[in-house]
């Protein structure tokens, strides 16, 4: 991988411990950043929500079912062992068993390989070598879940309900979950033990807009006649070496999202940097114009090779 | 490198653009947009809407894309761009490289011989599988035969109704033969699926933990087997017994077979990785064990409606061997045999 994408001006996560390269089978490394363990078990509660809401919702249809065959045929029908009532029993199992197993399952097979909770938090399910995200490796992550969250669930719910549950098999079932829903949190890729057979990884999903060309006003001013271009201000090389490409890159996002008041306090810090006088001029123009200028010489640099990190290194 | 740019408008704002990196951008955008639609179509699963163009010209954008990412990297300093661009490169990147094959063609690669592989490359964890099975049985039949006290550990209350250690041959064979409940068998069948897929489940993922847990869940329930075997025999009714058992038991135990062997094969890499990394060896492993685990719950349905059904129906003991033997013979034959001389392309 290339020295310069990895460099950490380049990359713009909110925690830059999560920041991963993943390269691509191109050879072309490709940043990623790790799903946040808050995401993750935000993304976890949604998805249990959902499933036991769909499973309240299958007891209610199939309590519905039994129920309007009850008022239709009486109920004798009902009762008869092979009746509707073991139908309606075979669909209700079967449903649960699919729920539980087959909902992840299902969902991080398909394109955008994330749960319903998953896509509400922005996050997806990856190939942890760059390679493609194969079936068995969706299998594996899913099939450790059950041991991980529902088998200790199921048991202490199951143990509560049958009254058979000691304080010591609460204690016991309560730290089993704990040490499996913790594991992601002391490793640093944030792995769930499921991840680890899998090898797959949780990452964020990026989903960004092109915005338009920084400083388009500050266009060259073409003159038909000889076809060489002039700007409406002009800066010298000296005004040009105070800033590096940090201070380029704070003064694109003024530029694509700044309110007129920094625009202004921005204007006035550069001009006293570079010792001119902020005039009354259109700020915005004047800030494009020092954009594009900064821009073409540190662009000039990099061409021969030469990067300039920020105002504190050395002139290019 | 394609250039889509027409329209005189955008060629005009090209010709202005005052920096060689807005030039290069401009000249591309086009490209870029194109495939951020067809990339934002997919993953809001409409790709079937995508037209054959779109889908035939993905890779190529893709590439494209990949090479102006290296470009702008190299040579351009606008951050928003090249933020644009590396997370089109990344979503783009999981279009491309994402689960190809759709789910029925990966049932039939399944089928065809990738699930007879998968078995095939775990069989040393098989023959550890099938040796701790056995030993959990003759140890259950051993214990229980020592002191007929164990048989209440081994077993759980809600079997042990009448086969207790010395219960008369009549209530045995009643349980072996009995033939009053024939009604509720779909419910019970999709019971029994649904309960031992989560034991054959259970069996493979505590295979994480080095194995061990594995191969005692593994021993416990074969040692219960034993036992069982044991009260019978006691009346001499063993012969009956397995039959009552083979018509099922052949399907169900093999698959729980594989899954412990699955659970070990997990195991059994992590504690011993070889020349490779923990990591790689737990995926590697893992992924194998998955393919062999989408089997056992096919093998569990199977069993599943054996035990629900069949053995309900069918009250004759040499015809319960037939079918027991029939199901053995299938599944070895399909395992060991089927697709061997196949060459093998990958799953």
């Amino acid at each position: 991988m290339s020295a310069t994408t990895t460099d950490p001006w380049t990359r713009r996560s909110a925690n830059p411990k999560l920041d991963r390269v993943m390269v691509s089978p191109e050879g072309v490394p490709l940043n990623v950043t790790v799903a946040t363990a808050g995401a993750r078990a935000g993304a976890l509660t949604l998805d249990i929500i959902i499933i036991l809401g769909l499973i309240l919702g299958v007891t209610l249809l199939g309590l519905l079912i039994l129920w309007g065959f009850e008022s239709a045929f009486g109920e004798g029908l009902i009762l008869e062992e092979s009746g509707p009532l073991s139908v309606v029993a075979v669909l209700w199992i079967i449903a649960v068993f699919l729920f539980r197993n087959a909902y992840f399952l299902y969902f991080e097979l398909g394109d955008r390989a994330a749960t319903w909770g998953k896509r509400a938090v922005g996050i997806r399910v990856a190939a942890r070598d760059g390679g493609r995200l194969t079936a068995e490796a969706v299998i594996a992550r899913n099939i450790i879940r059950d041991i991980e969250l529902f088998l200790p669930l199921m048991f202490i719910t199951s143990g509560e309900a049958e009254g058979t549950m000691t304080d010591f098999t609460a204690w016991a079932g309560f730290l089993w979950v704990l040490m499996f829903l913790l594991f992601p949190v002391f490793n640093k890729d944030r792995l769930r033990c499921g991840d680890l057979i899998a090898g797959t990884w949780v990452i964020q999903n990026v989903k960004r807009n092109l915005g338009g060309v920084v400083a388009p006003s500050a266009e060259a001013i073409a003159d038909p006649a000889t076809g060489t271009t002039t700007t409406r201000y002009e800066f010298s090389d000296e005004d040009l070496s105070v800033y590096g490409e940090y201070e380029l890159q704070t003064l694109e996002s003024v530029l694509r999202t700044g309110t007129d008041e920094a625009l202004e306090t921005v204007t006035s810090s550069i001009c006293n940097k570079i010792g001119w006088e902020p005039g009354s001029g259109d700020k915005r123009i004047f800030l494009e114009s020092y954009y594009t200028a900064l821009r073409a010489k540190l662009e000039g640099g990099m061409r021969f090779g030469k990067r300039r990190k920020d105002k504190y290194s050395a002139d290019i | 490198m394609a250039n889509m740019v027409t329209d005189p408008t955008a060629e005009q704002a090209i010709e202005n653009a005052a920096l060689k990196s807005d030039r290069f951008r401009l000249e591309r955008e086009a490209d870029w947009v194109r495939l951020e639609d067809i990339v934002t179509k997919m993953e809001k699963g409409k790709a079937r809407r995508l037209s054959d163009d779109d889908v035939l010209a993905l890779p190529t954008l893709y590439r494209t894309l990949l090479s102006s990412l290296s470009i702008a990297r190299e040579s351009s300093l606008d951050a928003g761009l090249i933020d644009y661009l590396e997370g089109l490169a990344l979503r783009s990147y999981f279009m491309v490289y994402g689960t190809q094959t759709s789910f029925g063609q990966w049932l039939k690669g399944f089928f065809g011989g990738g699930w007879s592989q998968s078995i095939r490359e775990i069989k040393v964890d098989i023959w550890i599988a099938l040796f701790v099975m056995i030993a959990g049985t003759l140890i259950g039949y051993v214990l229980v035969a020592g002191d007929s006290d164990w048989y209440y550990a081994l077993v759980p209350g809600n079997f042990a109704d009448t086969r207790v250690p010395g219960a008369s041959e009549a209530a045995l064979r009643e349980t072996l033969f009995s033939t009053k409940e024939h009604d509720g068998l779909g419910v019970f069948a999709a019971y029994l699926f649904s309960n031992n897929a989560q034991v054959a489940i259970l069996a493979f993922a505590l295979g994480f933990a080095f194995a061990v847990p594995s191969i005692l869940l593994l021993i416990h329930n074969m040692a219960l087997l034993g036992a069982m075997v044991w009260v019978f025999a006691q009346r001499d009714l063993t012969v009956e017994f397995i039959g009552w058992l083979s018509i099922h038991g052949t399907t169900e135990l093999f698959a729980i077979l594989l899954a412990g062997a699955a659970g070990i094969h997990v195991g059994r890499s992590i504690a011993f990785p070889g020349a490779k990394s923990h990591l790689k060896a737990a995926s590697d492993a893992g992924k194998r064990a998955a393919l062999v685990m989408a089997g056992v719950v096919i093998m569990l349905i199977c069993a599943g409606l054996l035990e629900g059904f069949a053995r309900q129906l069918i009250n004759d003991t040499g015809l319960r061997y037939l079918v027991g033997g029939t199901m053995l013979t299938f599944w070895l034959v399909y395992f060991f045999v089927f697709g061997r001389s196949r060459v093998e392309t990958g799953t």
